[in-house]
């Protein structure tokens, strides 16, 4: 029964425009953003911000878009499980590459 | 189908309602026919298909996720070729297909919501919106496809290493970068950035083909009046892997086109 009860709590939520416009201006300026840093001599800190603003991008749309700011507690669960699932898989990648001997290929 | 099929769900919706001393279960003796036989409700039937398809695009993540851990070590072992590569790329046509892409991303959202709202012709002329901007996504990429072929920067028999052994030769590159001429072992590298140049764009790309073919298909399906009536299981799903193309594109465009400028 307390399933069916708390099915009837999380109806359909229905993201509004207004919310997407808002996104639709904010993946733009992030976008001129990280262009615009692309032309400043940051050095190391050029990749790092470009990583860092794609990452804020891709969070705006996973979250607002795809909607998972509103999903279910599965959904949210997938979502981070994926995610720290490949990053695990590219951590242990270079982890291998690096121990051995770098660059003398 | 739905004639038939509502009369069998009415036979086992009293039968388990008679079971369920519940009264709010009531309510599904007159539930939609788009709902299944072996699910609850229907918000349990879209929970279930969510769930679904996001464990799709984590197989797209791992997908990708390999082409970006391969881009990541060759540019860290043969980084002065991949410094030479990426400045080939053009900024302005990428910045320009990220934010085509991102519109569309927008346009798409904006058609999940008139599924969602029943509002037929804002959702044929949604999906039509983020169809043509999918469409100058690729024709701004066919430019600049054209052009890697014109300087014979496809890897393979006809790879030419001369913008890479001597800059000077491509002044168009060398008046915004003024880059050292390569060592040949190294420019023969530059073979390996365009490979995953085409690899990983290429790939992107064919996700974007996939993904236009089938908004015809929505688009085709929703002048009929497909998805306004309750059922928006689809284009929401289809929202969300038009949405992760999208993501993966933003990465795309900082990976290839952003970090090597000023190395």
């Amino acid at each position: 029964m307390s399933e069916q009860t708390k099915h009837a709590e999380h109806e359909h939520h229905i993201v509004g425009p207004m919310v997407y416009v808002a996104i639709l201006l904010a993946l733009l300026v992030g976008t001129a953003l990280t262009v615009w840093a692309s032309f400043l001599e940051l050095g190391p800190w050029n990749p790092i911000i470009a990583l860092a603003i794609a990452t804020a991008k891709a969070t705006l749309v996973v979250l607002f878009f795809m909607h998972v700011k509103y999903s279910t507690k599965l959904t949210k669960l997938t979502v981070v499980a994926g995610i720290f699932t490949f990053l695990i898989l590219v951590s242990m990648t270079l982890a291998d590459y690096i121990s051995r001997a770098w660059g003398s290929w | 189908m739905p004639d038939n099929s509502a009369i069998v769900h009415d036979a086992q919706e009293s039968a388990s309602a008679a079971n369920n001393a519940n009264g709010a279960n009531s309510a599904h003796l007159e539930h939609p026919s788009y709902l299944r036989h072996h699910f609850n409700s229907t918000e349990q039937q879209a929970d279930t298909s969510n769930f679904a398809m996001w464990l799709f695009l984590l197989t797209e993540v791992m997908f990708f996720g390999g082409l970006f851990t391969a881009y990541l070590i060759y540019r860290n072992w043969y980084y002065p070729a991949f410094v030479a590569g990426s400045h080939q790329l053009n900024v302005i046509w990428g910045a320009l297909n990220t934010v085509v892409l991102i519109a569309s991303s927008f346009t798409m959202a904006m058609g999940v919501w008139c599924a969602e709202t029943r509002r037929r012709k804002g959702l044929v002329l949604s999906l039509t919106l983020t169809f043509i901007l999918g469409l100058c996504f690729l024709g701004i990429k066919t430019i600049e496809y054209r052009e890697k072929f014109e300087k014979h920067h496809v890897p393979g028999a006809h790879y030419s290493l001369q913008s890479f052994v001597d800059p000077t030769s491509d002044p168009d590159i060398f008046k915004e970068y003024h880059d050292k001429p390569l060592p040949l072992d190294m420019a023969r590298h530059t073979e390996i950035y365009f490979s995953l140049y085409f690899a990983m764009t290429g790939m992107h790309a064919l996700h974007m083909i996939i993904g236009i073919g089938i908004l015809g298909f929505m688009i085709y399906r929703a002048r009929a009046g497909a998805y306004t009536s309750g059922h928006v299981t689809f284009v929401e799903n289809f929202g969300l892997y038009w949405h992760f193309v999208d993501i993966v594109w933003i990465y795309l465009f900082a990976l290839l086109y952003l970090i090597s400028r000023h190395q």
